[in-house]
């Protein structure tokens, strides 16, 4: 091999090793912002990062896990979401506690229930400004900035899943902006999943030792909660409706 | 000419009406500062009485079209004279419904995010495309009926009123028809239900303004012959209502998943089974009816009477129907008893605050005023009963 020969090779060598330090990063972003971990657990998005359809977050709730009495989702929830945590007929509960006993067997159980982030969300539909979306991963969210507060979602909603804010707000935190006037509803904690975290919820369940929420992606067959999906017989509410939750049950 | 004791009593409308527009308006304003904490309403209840007149005024100003597409498309000659008014009294209705639908809103200045943010998914955005088209439709069709040189515009624009204030009605009963989850509503029956509501209200409503602006002119309402055919036709459109009614809770009570709603709302939910039973059906319709048919009483006043029986019992209907609907609870776990701290499987109380109450009423008075401004501004008023004042002494 003559000299000027080497030298091109070794050139074409150092361009190729440059241009690969300079495009692996954006490959490996892309691929954060696709890829979904064996645990289900979600990745942070860098900023300006779209969301990606290829996710489907949902929530697994074991009643059989829950325990009657116990609130730590819903006092988790209050304290993230900065909600006051009173429970008048005019408060928001992004999440609340149902004590069920059936009719005929008295088989008591106890469940939290909260926006169950349909795929075909009632509340979408009827919005006459668009200010109630779905995200491409599934999240159902209220924009702020163009709900004119109607409170027609809340007359579509089959979950009584949405409050209306009914009077000034204190004590917002900075991560959830809350507004009189507008309605609200469970984010799925959406600032924290954006950044590779969990729902508040899902934290609380763990942390008091009951793990009866499990959060993932349900489109990632390797996640624990598609895998506890696939296993054992989940209940969608008012499944008749067809609306596709995001929210599945366990036990009931 | 006008009389100076006409002249006068117009003032004194006027100005009564403005009076309860002014308090309506403050009452709006001490709800948007304060926020709905000061109203009745609440998570389980999210419409409540600005809600029931906001819909009675807009059904109803669907069907005070009645009048003139009478005239117009089914080319009745002697309604045709009252075109007019029947027209004034659509705008008018409307414009007082819709005021009280953007006043009741959570943010009512972002007015122009709904003018310019469309989800066509949504009936309530086609709704708004429906409410300012009939204002557009009828200001053509006042422009067609009252210019001479334009008469002959009268029939198409009239028949293009006639379908859009179908398709309207169409559209805000499908608000509630199209309510997949909710037991009170998700029925297709409910949109032809309004339709038939419309043609009873809305009739009713000319009626009482027709009788009111003639007295206030010193004339006669109408000649008695079609005064006798007003008078069929409402009670006519009162049964077929009723009709719908019985139909939309028949259907129901033969699904085992709705007799508790039915039930409820028949039978057992204070107040609402009052307020169907002896509110609409008998006070807001039976009674009428009588009023109506009975061959003693075929006199004006009798039908004034009846005409202000239907309205009542109109809001009676829309109360049970818009907050009897909500109060009822969600049915999330059929087959289990429920409870929560919100609300969930328990029958929640609603009590309208006065707020609600003057800004309903506001409603009324902003309707009142713009028929009444628009009655004197405009040559609104029948010519036949102009003729027919003529020989009545002058006051």
């Amino acid at each position: 091999m003559n000299p000027v020969d080497k030298r091109r090779r070794e050139f074409f060598g150092q361009a190729a090793a440059i241009a690969g330090a300079m495009i692996a990063p954006g490959l490996m972003l892309y691929e954060y912002a696709e890829a979904v971990g064996p645990d289900g657990a979600s990745r942070p998005r860098a900023p300006g990062e779209p969301v990606s359809g290829k996710v489907r977050w949902g929530m697994l709730i074991d009643t059989t896990k829950c325990a009657p009495g116990c609130r730590e989702c819903v006092d988790a929830c209050n304290r993230e979401n900065g909600l006051p945590g009173t429970t008048r007929a005019t408060d928001s509960q992004w999440i609340r506690k149902v004590d069920l006993k059936d009719l005929k067997t008295g088989k008591a159980v106890s469940l939290p229930v909260l926006c169950q982030h349909c795929a075909e969300p009632p509340c979408v539909d009827v919005c006459p400004t668009g200010a109630s979306f779905k995200r491409e991963d599934g999240i159902v969210l209220v924009d702020r900035h163009t709900c004119i507060g109607c409170r027609y979602c809340m007359m579509a909603c089959p979950y009584k899943a949405r409050s209306f804010v009914h009077e000034a707000t204190t004590g917002q935190s900075p991560d959830v902006p809350r507004g009189k006037g507008c309605v609200e509803s469970c984010t799925l904690c959406v600032h924290k999943v954006d950044k590779g975290g969990t729902p508040s919820c899902v934290e609380a369940c763990a942390a008091a030792g009951h793990q009866a929420i499990v959060f993932g992606d349900l489109n990632d067959p390797s996640s624990e909660i598609s895998k506890r999906v696939r296993a054992a017989t989940t209940t969608q509410l008012r499944a008749d409706l067809r609306t596709d939750n995001g929210v599945r049950y366990q036990g009931l | 000419m006008e009389t100076k004791s006409a002249r006068r009593a117009f003032w004194l409308l006027l100005a009564a009406g403005g009076a309860v527009l002014a308090v309506a308006l403050g009452a709006a304003h001490y709800m948007e500062v304060h926020g709905h904490a000061v109203t009745g309403m609440n998570n389980q209840v999210v419409w409540g009485l600005p809600h029931v007149f906001a819909i009675f005024l807009i059904v109803a100003a669907s069907g005070a079209l009645n009048v003139a597409s009478i005239g117009s498309v089914f080319g009745e000659s002697d309604y045709k004279p009252h075109a007019p008014l029947s027209v004034l009294l659509t705008v008018a209705l409307l414009a007082g419904g819709l005021m009280v639908l953007v006043l009741d809103l959570g943010r009512p200045e972002r007015l122009v995010v709904a003018a310019t943010h469309y989800n066509f998914r949504s009936i309530f955005a086609w709704n708004m495309i429906l409410y300012n088209g009939l204002f557009a439709i009828c200001a053509l069709y006042l422009w067609a009926l009252l210019e001479r040189r334009l008469g002959r515009f009268a029939r198409p624009v009239g028949l293009a009123a006639f379908a859009w204030r179908i398709i309207l009605t169409t559209g805000t009963g499908s608000i509630f028809g199209f309510l997949v989850a909710r037991q009170a509503y998700a029925s297709g029956v409910i949109a032809p239900l309004f339709i038939a509501l419309s043609l009873a209200w809305g009739l009713a409503v000319f009626h009482l303004a027709q009788c009111g602006l003639a007295r206030l002119a010193g004339r006669e309402p109408m000649d008695a012959e079609l005064h006798a055919r007003v008078r069929r036709l409402l009670a006519i459109f009162v049964i077929a209502a009723l009709y719908f009614v019985a139909v939309h809770h028949l259907t129901n009570l033969y699904w085992a998943k709705q007799v508790a709603f039915e039930r409820f709302i028949l039978v057992s939910g204070a107040p609402y089974p009052a307020l169907f039973w002896a509110g609409y059906v008998v006070l807001g319709s039976l009674v009428p009816l009588v009023l109506l048919f009975h061959p003693g009483l075929a006199s004006a006043r009798a039908t004034a009477a009846a005409s202000v029986l239907v309205a009542l019992g109109a809001l009676a209907f829309l109360y049970v129907f818009i907050v009897g609907g909500q109060a009822f609870p969600l049915e999330i776990f059929p087959g289990y008893e429920v409870a929560s701290t919100f609300g969930d499987g328990r029958a929640d109380g609603y009590s309208p605050s006065l707020p609600e109450l003057l800004l309903g009423l506001g409603g009324l008075a902003a309707s009142f005023l713009i028929a009444l401004a628009g009655a004197r501004a405009l040559p609104i008023l029948a010519p036949a009963e102009v003729a027919m004042a003529a020989p009545a002494p002058a006051k």
